[in-house]
């Protein structure tokens, strides 16, 4: 399980307040609520990505001892954001972003075709491929590490439908294939309706 | 009150070594009181199309064809005359992500008023229609929601009363609830006799506030009818496929991607990924000439 505990975060004043929330392995998870209700505050901090103010973090049992860069347990989760040109380095081709995360390059072939990037794709740099093609070498990226849980913040916005229905796919047949449980966060009720088993508001 | 009458327009852009056909031979007519959408996946063209229209393609561009709006040749007139006389004027841009399109470090205000005074408009009337209050203005575009900074964006873009407006994206990014009063907003606009260009990958936006959908596949308009025979009765493959990826209906993606715009096919560029394709496919198809128009040789 991947549980917050009474958390409260934010950046000077709290934005959450007391926030609890717990995502089973395989299961999925929509949270929803309007701009400014702290749903990204709340991705961040299940992340390791930003330490909140009060409450606690637990992975699979185990509580989370530091958030940010040196954060051990980072690697048991995967994250996508909502725009992914402001998520992958602009210098770096594709087949270099999806190995980012990796020590050697074998893995990227494979990487890649989950999701379905082709060769001529990988030696693109990220303005010499669409939002839809670049969010694809994020995914790759974020699965790169077999990570337990995925957290997706608002990860379709700039999608069309068949790329948010492809990439959906994508996450849940590495959920069936691996058990991995996932946070998907939109403000689009209908596809959260579609895609998560259960959804909260926040 | 005159017609955008966009005629064969083509946009290539140069490279070392390989030519982007962005757009490809594509016509369309908007007319006032008219609301046109633009859909289709980020990278098929719909964004150099409107640059193309209001002159802001980089150097390497070329285009062919022609954009009239009434005496106007969008295409051909110089950056001066596009300054002076249509930007803001006859053309109203809505930027996607307005909050970063504004300038930082200036009030809402400041901003509007400048554009009133550049463009002959009332800034008080702009501001009170796109339903900003005297205090929302005086904030600098950090301190505006995004449901905020995309009124100052509607506020600028209407404040020289321009009979066509671009709105390209407008709701990436906005909760539902602020899609669906921005898109009210547009309705009102085209029933108060303006042309509305709305571009944007969300059908489901597209469906709720046009008249009439375009659908753009690697650089080409594959159909254009009205707004709920195209979404809900599709003939182009392309079409359907894109409706039925909704979440509200199979939520299904199209299989395979959509081809380079370096190296497109001869035939008709979806043939690849089209489960109905067969030979005839390898010319390319016509746009026919009716109100609900395709361009497949195998329409649904």
């Amino acid at each position: 399980m991947l549980t917050a505990k009474d958390v409260t975060a934010g950046y000077s004043a709290p934005v959450i307040t007391d926030v609890s929330l717990t995502v089973a392995p395989g299961q999925t998870v929509g949270l929803a609520g309007p701009s400014g209700s702290g749903k990204s505050t709340l991705a961040r901090v299940l992340a390791l990505l930003h330490k909140p103010f009060a409450g606690t973090v637990e992975i699979d049992g185990e509580t989370v001892t530091g958030f940010r860069f040196q954060a051990r347990q980072r690697t048991k989760i995967g994250v996508l954001f909502q725009q992914p040109r402001l998520s992958v380095d602009p210098r770096f081709t594709l087949r270099r972003a999806i190995a980012e995360p990796l020590k050697d390059q074998d893995r990227v072939g494979e990487l890649a075709d989950l999701v379905m990037l082709t060769d001529d794709l990988l030696g693109r740099r990220p303005h010499e491929v669409s939002d839809g093609q670049l969010q694809r070498a994020c995914l790759a990226r974020a699965l790169a590490l077999d990570p337990r849980y995925l957290i997706c913040d608002e990860m379709t916005t700039m999608l069309d439908a068949s790329t948010t229905a492809a990439l959906v796919g994508v996450i849940r047949a590495y959920q069936e294939r691996t058990g991995a449980g996932v946070l998907a966060i939109s403000h689009d009720a209908t596809l959260l309706n579609r895609w998560a088993d259960e959804t909260v508001r926040l | 009150m005159v017609n955008l009458e966009i005629d064969r327009v083509s946009v290539r852009f140069a490279l070392k070594g390989a030519t982007v056909q962005a757009v490809n031979d594509v016509s369309l007519r908007i007319r006032p009181g008219e609301c046109v959408a633009l859909v289709g996946e980020s990278g098929c063209g719909k964004t150099v199309l409107a640059s193309a229209l209001l002159g802001f393609l980089p150097g390497n561009a070329e285009t062919s064809g022609s954009a009239r709006l009434g005496d106007v040749d969008l295409l051909a007139a110089t950056d001066h005359e596009l300054a002076t006389t249509v930007r803001g004027r006859k053309i109203g841009l809505i930027p996607q992500s307005p909050a970063s399109h504004l300038t930082p470090v200036r009030t809402a205000r400041s901003q509007l008023e400048e554009t009133a005074k550049v463009l002959g408009g009332d800034a008080g009337k702009a501001a009170e229609r796109a339903g900003l209050l005297p205090e929302h203005l005086d904030r600098y575009p950090h301190e505006l929601s995004g449901g905020m900074a995309q009124r100052v964006a509607n506020a600028l873009a209407l404040v020289g009363n321009p009979p066509l407006l671009i709105a390209d994206e407008p709701t990436t990014g906005l909760d539902r609830d602020l899609v669906d009063g921005l898109l009210d907003e547009f309705r009102r606009l085209v029933d108060d006799g303006h042309a509305v260009l709305l571009i944007t990958h969300d059908l489901a936006a597209a469906h709720r506030v046009a008249d009439r959908i375009a659908v753009m596949y690697a650089g080409r308009i594959v159909e254009v009818g009205p707004a709920h025979e195209v979404l809900d009765r599709a003939k182009h493959p392309y079409a359907r496929g894109l409706a039925n990826a909704l979440p509200e209906r199979d939520f299904l993606p199209i299989p395979g991607q959509p081809p380079l715009l370096t190296d497109l096919p001869a035939g008709c560029a979806f043939a690849p990924r089209c489960e109905q394709a067969t030979a005839i496919c390898e010319d390319r198809p016509v746009l026919t000439d009716d109100p609900h128009a395709v361009a497949c040789h195998r329409p649904c």
